[in-house]
């Protein structure tokens, strides 16, 4: 994306020599910088500022003025959601919480000084830093494929325009013609989404082009909610998705982006579609700020979420190897309502419970045919630990599955809210 | 700064020494520790990436796995029967199966006695479970901890205890517990907030807390005499 002039947003923060001065210790107001706008991110904004009423300085740092979420970005590929439905804007944090929301990308943090500095040349100072970025692709993870490729190969694993252009390459397709995904390994954003997603794909399919094929090419011997989609796709898309584990070579897959080719355990294929969605690491900034380790994911402390490289920088979200939990909207928010009770705690002494976190994955497999995965955590010392979980049971009735589908509207309009007010 | 960090750890650990409620996840057990018990069962299974069909089935995967569902193993008929009755390996199976073969699986073929030592099972339990699939990955996955806490109802959490019915029956805790909160090896519970005595309780009551005098202890008591206990506790010398 081409970088923007700095823009503020909102409370009429001073420009440049209020944000860089040095902070005397005492005087001030103590401030908190957040890295990243998204679920983890827009939600500890929010909530350090509704619940500190003031006393904390919030500063969010996030490059895009729209913030296009994942979640549900699958129901928008099976026509079930306008684009402009997923899109979400950081106007209410502003206007309504204090939020000072600065467009801008973080391109460094010094951890001795506690400064953050931005693509637009200024340096922030923090008493607390919240690092939500979520996640970037490893590099080389599948061979002919790369971010250059992204417009032949879409990965539509960061939502918007990607997003869109898939869409638009799906609804293309000849008569007939082949949609293919290479399926990521562990660990990845959205355990189900692939699977979601080959569901919304079918959806479309049956109804524009259905003598088309879907291949998936997949590392992995098993995913989540593996029998329910596969119970689906046979009910609902009958003959239609082909799924290659790596019995099968899945897992030895390269791509020519230029010729719309894949080679799948040397058997090359011809493409219409090609959605390569690649091994996944912390977002960069994350390694920059020297918070990864070799998994390329960012340990953290679980009853505060912070970092165990440096205890005054928390990590958020997708970015984290958070113990049990999977990288979800859901899991993000709800680490960062644990992270904004112990910051609030470091820095005014107010209260702060037992950590408990709490996820759940829903995923529509076509209208009305909605299924769910969650599970409850707790922190121990060394890791987040699942301690209880329930999932949806092959052969459900029709009326549950509906319900299930309904729940998950009021999810998606409930956590939008809890993250943009 | 420092002393905030320190202060919210103190904080989030909930007041050491004041008898709060512990309120961390437990570890079903130690891992490396299991790993010694595994060799009891290693003659006859095998676990990890590459493990086989030997003399008994792999073990790799078992948590969440139906009974008698490796393909290729000549299973006992009854583990056949409670397979196809949909019975899944789990934290609670896994460990009467190991305590007590027999009295899980009648006519198992496991040639096992058994394993009386609950925190040898508990180790053992712990090892396997690092061979079944993560729930960061496959969030379905079976637990990989025991909750500290019990969710209680609503209407449980709102009964309000009789102090007075509480005084008479602390005197069964107060023979270990000394009355004035001094702790001399068994932790006091004088002036500890009635949520937290009443959440411990029902932790040990349903077992998710390991202490085993303790978890007697409250099997025996009802939800109003939990309540009311708490209630005294809450105010006692005040
Ligand atoms: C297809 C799909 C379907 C999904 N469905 C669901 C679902 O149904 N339920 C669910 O719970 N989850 C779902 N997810 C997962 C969910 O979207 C992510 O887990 C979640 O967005 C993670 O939140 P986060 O805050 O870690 O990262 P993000 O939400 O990605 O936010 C990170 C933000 O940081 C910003 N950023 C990055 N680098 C910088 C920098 N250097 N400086 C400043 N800002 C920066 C980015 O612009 C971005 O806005 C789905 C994901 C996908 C791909």
């Amino acid at each position: 994306m081409t970088l923007n002039r700095r823009s503020f947003l909102g409370t009429g923060l001073a420009l440049g020599a209020a944000l860089s001065a040095p902070r005397a210790i005492g005087q001030a107001k103590p401030r908190v910088v957040i890295v990243g706008g998204g679920a983890g991110g827009a939600t500890a904004a929010r909530y350090i500022a509704k619940d500190s009423q003031g006393a904390i300085d919030v500063i969010l740092i996030e490059p895009t003025r729209t913030y296009y979420t994942c979640f549900f970005s699958n129901l928008y590929i099976g026509g079930f959601r306008e684009l402009n439905s997923i899109a979400h804007n950081y106007g209410g944090l502003a206007s309504e919480y204090g939020v000072n929301v600065v467009h801008d990308w973080v391109i460094g943090v010094d951890r001795d000084a506690k400064t953050v500095s931005t693509a637009a040349g200024h340096s922030l100072a923090y008493d607390r830093l919240i690092v939500a970025p979520g996640i970037d692709f490893v590099d080389g993870a599948v061979p002919g494929w790369s971010t250059a490729a992204q417009n032949k190969m879409p990965h539509s694993w960061k939502a918007g325009s990607q997003t869109q252009l898939l869409k638009a390459q799906i609804e293309a397709m000849p008569e007939g013609g082949t949609f293919c995904m290479v399926a990521p390994p562990n660990p990845y954003r959205c355990p189900p989404g692939p699977y979601e997603r080959i569901s919304m794909v079918a959806h479309v399919l049956k109804e524009r082009n259905p003598t088309a094929k879907i291949l998936v090419a997949d590392p992995k011997p098993k995913f989540s909610k593996m029998a329910l989609f596969q119970e689906g796709w046979e009910r609902h898309y009958t003959g239609m998705v082909e799924w290659l584990g790596p019995d099968f070579g899945g897992g030895n897959v390269s791509v020519d982006p230029d010729a719309m080719t894949v080679d799948i355990d040397g058997s090359v294929e011809k493409v219409d579609v090609c959605n390569v969605i690649p091994a996944q690491k912390a977002g960069h900034i994350a390694q920059v700020a020297g918070l990864t380790d070799a998994s390329g994911f960012c340990p953290i402390v679980p009853a505060t979420m912070q970092s165990r490289m440096d205890e005054n920088i928390h990590v958020l979200g997708d970015a984290t190897i958070a113990g049990d939990m999977p990288k979800s909207g859901f899991s993000a928010n709800s680490q960062a309502k644990v992270a904004a009770m112990a910051v609030r705690a470091a820095l005014t002494g107010s209260r702060a419970f037992p950590a408990k976190f709490s996820n759940t994955c829903w995923s529509l497999i076509d209208t009305d045919d909605g299924v769910k995965v969650g599970a409850s955590y707790q922190a121990t010392e060394e890791k987040i630990a699942k301690v209880d979980g329930f999932i949806s049971q092959t052969g459900e009735d029709a009326a549950l599955r509906k319900a299930t589908y309904e729940e998950s509207l009021g999810w998606y309009a409930g956590i939008t809210a809890d993250m943009f007010g | 700064m420092r002393e905030s960090f320190i202060l919210a750890l103190v904080l989030t650990l909930g007041g050491v020494g004041q008898g709060v409620a512990e309120e961390t996840a437990q570890a079903i057990g130690d891992p490396e520790a299991g790993a010694d018990v595994w060799i009891l069962c290693s003659g006859c299974h095998q676990i990890g990436p590459d493990a086989e069909i030997g003399i008994g089935p792999p073990l790799s995967g078992i948590f969440g796995r139906r009974m008698a569902s490796v393909e290729g193993f000549p299973y006992s008929r009854s583990m056949m029967r409670m397979g196809r009755d949909g019975l899944i390996w789990s934290l609670e199976t896994l460990d009467a199966y190991i305590e007590n073969p027999r009295v899980l699986v009648s006519g198992t073929r496991m040639g096992f006695e058994g394993l009386e030592d609950p925190t040898e099972r508990a180790d053992l339990l712990a090892f396997l479970r690092e061979f079944s699939d993560k729930p960061s990955n496959i969030p379905e996955a079976a637990p990989t901890a025991l909750a500290a806490l019990p969710t209680l109802s609503d209407e449980t959490l709102a009964i309000v205890g009789d102090a007075a019915y509480g005084e008479y029956l602390a005197s069964e805790c107060t023979t270990c517990h000394q009355r004035d909160g001094s702790d001399r090896g068994i932790p006091s519970i004088t002036l500890w907030p009635e949520e937290n005595f009443v959440l411990a309780m029902h932790a040990y009551k349903q077992k998710l807390r390991p202490h085993p005098v303790m978890q007697m202890m409250a099997s025996r008591l009802s939800d109003e005499e939990i309540a009311a206990l708490a209630a005294y506790f809450a105010t006692l010398g005040r």
